[in-house]
């Protein structure tokens, strides 16, 4: 059963159209990619399920129940839009929020200091927020949306405004929780972080779902029978049922071309009629990002964008 | 519920553990004292180090008679006018007055002159002071002689009483009244504006700094702005309530160092034995006025006071909170503060206009009764007297109108808190207030 079921929600501001019918599932202990570009409505969706507005029609179930205010408790949420009380010391901000998120004030202030610990913070406890750097203060942030151990996380770019090293550490916390049961909602335009920690992706594009999936679903699914063939000397020409895209050179007497192939066809096929013509020095599928998908998707182009 | 409270402590005690809030809750009560009577001290040392002032008096009618008194020392000098006009402007001396040769019934030609425009009340006191001699002058050629004239002069002072419909009388004073009508309505309004300004403030901060979204999604909007609101009371009504108690402390102290008692037995019998010994009467007189003070059913404005000032503070904090989550900077917020500010100044300028005036009059009545005025008018007239039904009435109406304001600035608060970078105006606002969640 899925954590989080997503039924036919629509929204309407005023005159704009903010979601569509949208409907997903989203599976326990998984990191859910929720993608699209600027407006496409990712926000919205987000605040519905953060009860923060109400969607017009359609229906959220957490766990199998109607979401209600009081699965507030086993919600975190990181919004893009972030920031803390500046005058407020760290620690009490800390027991604040934890408060809020159901905790008593006793545990919401263990579970504070020990994740500062963790992160290395803990110096800072009785420090002014406005005394942090811009790192620390995401930090906090982050800390707050974990501590009360919520089921469901949901991160909106939580990397910007880290440095590797910090995006690292928290990537790392990210796939830690997972492993400890939490389901995230991850929401990015960095797609090479949806590449590397998103089991699921769903994509939403003026207001309508256009894509959902696991990832190795949609990669296979945007399978285009394209290979890239690093031969010596030579040259390729085209046979049957595969053309030659482009070739440049890559130095030490090598080239490399990139095949039209057909997806359904067997690559030991081309590669027999390849390896007539060229010495072969490797040959591998051409597997396309998430970063083409999302590109070409958006931009209404059925075929792959060239990497 | 629980939620709310949390709200409403983090409000408070981030205000409360401020330097500013601490250092304005001792000083304000030792301030306000220490500034009054240092007024008080100057105007006596300025009274105590006024030079006798000189006015050179030219009187060509020999009718009138310029008696020296405290102040002023008069010299009668020679004319033709012109010189002394001429040794006039050469000396420092204050003033010359010139009367010419009027006829009683007649007196035209009179001249005030000085080195600098004299005050209004300067002027008036001399034209009194012929008037009265010419009177004088007029009476005494109708045949009356000097001791007629000055068995006709009558000193009356009008005591006024309370009655109530008990039948008890109690001594009241338009002084006293109008002091208590002035200083709670004028506190009323100066809270109004602070606490609705912080109000204000601190929903600004709270957007600016982009920690909105991460409270609406554990609270609702509209308890979010009702922990706000209410805990910027909070601190009101302890900071109001500290100085209460710091000025009691203060004027105890006061009145100990200058042997007065607070006691009104002991005030009255003091008061009785005052009367007997007549010699004493200016000391009487300052037991009659501590009696009055003790008169004052304290609880009773203190009560009214607050209850006053919480819903005229809830009426407004909730709209400048609305304000507050509309604009991203203070100055943005400029445009919505004039039809928020403009009730609160009518109802001050009401105060001064119509209620000190005449407190039982039409305008009085309404200006009182309309919550949007209510808060400073009603504390205003309360010294004077106010019927209890008008009082209930006020509070029930000033009641229902912050459970209005509160509903219309939560429609606008629940929308503008999330709203960033948006060009907001009243169309904008009207929007907001008829969207669904």
């Amino acid at each position: 059963m899925s954590l989080l079921k997503v039924e036919n929600i629509t929204k309407t501001y005023s005159a704009h159209q903010a979601l569509t019918n949208i409907s997903m599932e989203i599976p326990p202990q998984t990191i859910f990619g929720l993608l699209g570009p600027n407006g496409a409505g990712k926000t919205t969706l987000i605040r519905i399920i953060n009860q923060i507005i109400e969607a017009d029609q359609g229906e959220i179930l957490f766990d199998g129940q109607p979401l209600s205010i009081n699965h507030i408790r086993n919600i975190g949420y990181l919004p893009e839009e972030r920031g803390l009380y500046k005058k407020m010391k760290v620690g009490e901000q800390l027991v604040y929020l934890g408060q809020l998120r159901g905790l008593s004030l006793k545990e919401s202030s263990k579970r504070g200091k020990a994740w500062c610990e963790k992160l290395d913070i803990i110096d800072w406890w009785g420090k002014k927020v406005e005394d942090l750097s811009k790192g620390m203060a995401q930090k906090i942030q982050f800390i707050a949306t974990v501590m009360h151990e919520p089921k469901l996380i949901i991160l909106d770019e939580p990397f910007s405004g880290f440095d590797p090293i910090n995006a690292n550490l928290i990537k790392d916390e990210i796939l830690e929780l997972r492993e400890k049961g939490a389901t995230i909602i991850f929401s990015t335009h960095r797609m090479e972080s949806v590449e590397q920690l998103c089991d699921h992706v769903a994509m939403i594009n003026k207001s309508e779902k256009i894509l959902d999936g696991s990832k190795a679903e949609i990669k296979e699914q945007f399978r285009d029978g394209t290979y890239y063939v690093e031969y010596k000397e030579g040259e390729i020409k085209a046979g049957t049922g595969f053309e030659i895209l482009n070739t440049e050179e890559i130095g030490r007497g090598l080239k490399k071309s990139l095949i039209q192939y057909s997806p359904e066809g067997n690559p030991n096929e081309l590669l027999k009629a390849l390896i007539g013509q060229v010495e072969i020095h490797s040959f591998v599928e051409r597997i396309p990002s998430m970063n083409d998908i999302f590109i070409s998707l958006v931009k209404g182009n059925p075929e792959l964008v060239e990497a | 519920m629980n939620k709310i409270f949390l709200v409403i402590q983090r409000e408070f005690m981030s205000r409360v553990k401020k330097k500013s809030f601490l250092l304005a809750t001792i000083l304000v009560p030792l301030l306000f004292p220490a500034i009054i009577g240092g007024m008080v001290y100057l105007a006596i040392q300025n009274e105590k180090n006024k030079e006798l002032e000189v006015i050179h008096v030219l009187d060509e009618s020999s009718l009138l008679k310029f008696e020296d008194t405290e102040s002023y020392d008069y010299q009668l000098v020679e004319g033709p006018l012109d010189s002394a006009k001429a040794r006039f402007s050469k000396s420092d001396d204050f003033a010359l007055i010139y009367v010419p040769k009027i006829e009683v019934d007649n007196p035209e030609g009179i001249k005030f002159y000085a080195h600098t425009s004299p005050g209004v009340n300067l002027v008036d006191g001399f034209e009194n002071k012929i008037e009265a001699q010419l009177r004088d002058v007029k009476l005494t050629r109708s045949g009356l002689t000097e001791e007629q004239l000055e068995e006709l002069k009558t000193y009356v002072q009008i005591e006024s009483f309370n009655l109530s419909e008990t039948g008890d009388e109690k001594k009241s004073d338009s002084g006293v009244t109008f002091g208590i009508g002035y200083v709670m309505g004028f506190l009323i309004y100066i809270f109004l504006f602070a606490y609705g300004a912080q109000v204000m403030q601190g929903v600004i901060e709270e957007k600016n700094s982009k920690i909105v979204e991460v409270i609406v999604s554990t609270v609702r909007p509209f308890h979010m702005m009702i922990g706000k609101v209410v805990g910027v009371a909070s601190v009101g009504i302890v900071q109001f309530l500290i100085w209460m108690v710091l000025m009691s402390v203060i004027s105890f102290a006061g009145m100990a160092a200058f042997g007065l008692s607070m006691d009104p037995a002991e005030t009255a019998q003091m008061m009785q034995a005052a009367d007997e010994a007549s010699s004493v009467q200016s000391n009487a007189k300052v037991q009659e006025m501590m009696s009055l003070i003790n008169d004052i059913p304290i609880t009773k404005i203190v009560l009214l006071f607050i209850f006053f000032f919480l819903g005229g503070y809830l009426l407004y904090g909730a709209l400048f909170a609305a304000v507050g989550s509309a604009v991203d900077t203070p100055a943005d917020a400029q445009q919505f503060m004039m039809p928020i500010m403009m009730p609160i100044i009518v109802g001050l300028m009401g105060l001064f206009m119509f209620v000190f005036p005449d407190p039982h009059g039409t305008i009085s009545f309404w200006l009182s009764i309309i919550p949007f005025t209510s808060p400073i008018v009603m504390m205003g007239r309360i010294g004077f007297g106010v019927p209890a039904w008008e009082i209930a009435l006020s509070m029930v109406l000033l009641v229902g109108g912050f459970i209005f304001t509160l509903w219309l600035a939560g429609r606008i608060y629940r929308i503008g808190i999330l709203m960033h970078g948006t060009k907001v105006n009243y169309k904008v606002l009207a929007k907001w207030l008829m969207q669904k969640n």
